[in-house]
């Protein structure tokens, strides 16, 4: 019988801590942020996709090495270029030379794992993150980025 | 109460929790043959979501593997690929800056606790008490939040590098995780006080949902559920890696072997882990991150490795058998959760279901863990 109170008192008083503390935290200010129309800051390492970085007359620094493309686990990096002949000056003489020119660099977004791995093997600091983590959609042909085609419209 | 009853074979029936089941935290299922509201006998089925993570290990080279390993235990990633750098590290003779080391246990130790709180809110979920699991969130975003602002990353992270790092660590860093120490210590009495100490909690899990030491070395349990039956096994004590001998930390044992203990482990691991995070910031050194000469292209010679941390849910092996190219002959993952989890099969038999459930909970499974 001493047993059987000694249980409902000690079932109350728990029941009692417990809502103290609770009723504490109701005080306590909010944490949450109202999604939509709050956002938070974006830390300075955030790692979105990827993004081509232009050098100063706005063409891609990227001279297409391939050590993204060959770095990726996921394979997602694909590029293409074609050999365009220039000409300098060695010595008074004017020279023919060929460099190879970036035609396209996507990114497929949906196989990307994030690992950091294509911006780390840039010997020439052509790419860096971006910063976007709006990305949503129900079609998948959405996160096939054509990188250089955005590179363009940022300069527009 | 669970205790020995007497089973009539004619009248048992076959239930299926999961595989898509909120008490199996994740895609595991199990099939179960009932006697009323008890267990004759469980059968836990594994696969449902492999992704064949050795394979991946076999045909791409040690850099490419590197962000797979944290896809395996989504809460406690640090540990995991904490794991898969030693071992090459090992394998191909890199030296690692004592920095470097430093913050790859600061690390790894913030990433357990967070770990912890998560598996302490969903415990409690599980034994039908909501409130907690949002308190352990809002702690557990703190570390989250650190951590996001080192690695990049929320949950999968890929930070640790052959040799060193992705990135150094700010003041910032050090300020927030100083500042987190004592407000952790104040969230870990006011769950001592919430949850520890409720009476319904307690007749829950005391004396139920037994795992005798015997058990555990039976099946190879490790980490908080060898620990909660009694077992004083703890990698970084037995077998120290990294900078874990400078620290100052105990293991906590238990020896109810009841559910209660495996909870008291874990809450005692994350007072442990606090004090190693609060020496690893005082003894912080200055230096470089990386070594001087990292290799880029890591061909470790031919032989067989072995390395084993241990992380947020036990002992993480990783086995590689290098033939001297640039990817490994053979990649093998020794999961701390698979372990844990075959011995569930014996342990609940004869056991009511939800004391069943509960235990289930105690083990502390991630399931793409199992199911590498």
């Amino acid at each position: 019988m001493g047993a059987y109170f000694s249980e409902i008192f000690l079932g109350l008083k728990s029941l009692f801590i417990g809502l103290g503390i609770t009723f504490k935290e109701f005080f306590k200010p909010v944490v949450t942020v109202a999604y939509p129309y709050q956002t938070i800051k974006m830390s300075e390492r955030y790692r979105g996709h990827i993004e081509l970085i232009e050098d100063e007359e706005g063409n891609p620094k990227c001279v297409v090495c391939g050590m993204c493309e060959r770095g990726c686990p996921s394979g997602c990096i694909s590029l293409a270029s074609e050999s365009v002949e220039y000409e300098v000056e060695v010595k008074g003489e004017m020279k023919t030379k060929k460099k190879k020119v970036l035609t396209k660099y996507d990114l497929n977004f949906t196989t990307c794992s994030l690992c950091g791995q294509c911006v780390e093997s840039c010997n020439f600091g052509a790419i860096k993150f971006s910063k976007e983590y709006n990305l949503a959609s129900s079609r998948k042909e959405d996160f096939h980025f054509d990188l250089l085609n955005r590179l363009k419209e940022r300069n527009s | 109460m669970s205790g020995p009853i007497h089973i009539r074979p004619d009248e048992t029936f076959t239930l299926n929790v999961g595989p898509q089941h909120p008490a199996t935290h994740g895609v595991l299922r199990v099939k179960m043959e009932m006697d009323g509201e008890y267990i004759v006998k469980a059968e836990t089925v594994l696969g449902y979501i492999h992704r064949m993570h050795e394979l991946m290990g076999e045909n791409r080279t040690y850099p490419q593997v590197l962000p797979n390993l944290s896809r395996l235990d989504y809460l406690g990633a640090l540990g995991y690929t904490h794991g898969h750098v030693l071992a090459v590290e090992r394998a191909a003779g890199i030296e690692v800056p004592e920095r470097a080391e430093y913050i790859r246990a600061i690390t790894v130790e913030l990433n357990r606790i967070a770990s912890h709180l998560f598996w302490f809110g969903a415990f409690v979920m599980d034994l039908g008490g909501f409130t907690p699991l949002m308190y352990a969130i809002e702690d557990r975003e703190y570390i989250l939040d650190m951590l996001e602002a080192v690695t990049g990353s929320r949950l999968t992270y890929c930070y640790y590098r052959f040799g060193g790092l992705y990135n150094d660590v700010d003041d910032d860093f050090i300020a927030a995780a100083k500042a987190f120490i004592p407000r952790m210590r104040k969230s870990l009495k006011k769950y001592d006080a919430l949850v520890t100490g409720n009476i319904i909690f307690r007749k829950r899990l005391e004396d139920i949902g037994p795992i005798s030491a015997e058990m555990c070395r039976k099946y190879g349990a490790t980490g908080p559920v060898a620990r909660g039956a009694g077992i004083d096994f703890d990698v970084r004590k037995n077998e120290p890696y990294s900078v874990y001998p400078e620290f100052d930390f105990d293991v906590p044992v238990y020896h109810e072997c009841d559910s209660l203990a495996r909870y008291k482990v874990r809450m005692d691991e994350m007072e442990q882990s606090l004090r190693i995070v609060e020496q690893g910031l005082e003894k912080l050194p200055d230096g470089p991150i990386m070594p001087k000469k990292a290799p880029k292209l890591i061909k470790p010679p031919a032989g067989d490795y072995y390395q084993a941390v241990e992380t947020a849910r036990g002992s993480f092996g990783i086995r590689i058998v290098s033939d001297g190219t640039k990817n490994a002959y053979r990649f093998k993952l020794r999961s701390p959760t698979y372990s844990n989890m075959s011995l569930f099969d014996e342990a609940c038999e004869g056991m009511m279901i939800m004391d069943a459930l509960a235990m289930m909970g105690s083990l502390d499974l991630v399931i793409p863990e199992i199911d590498r």
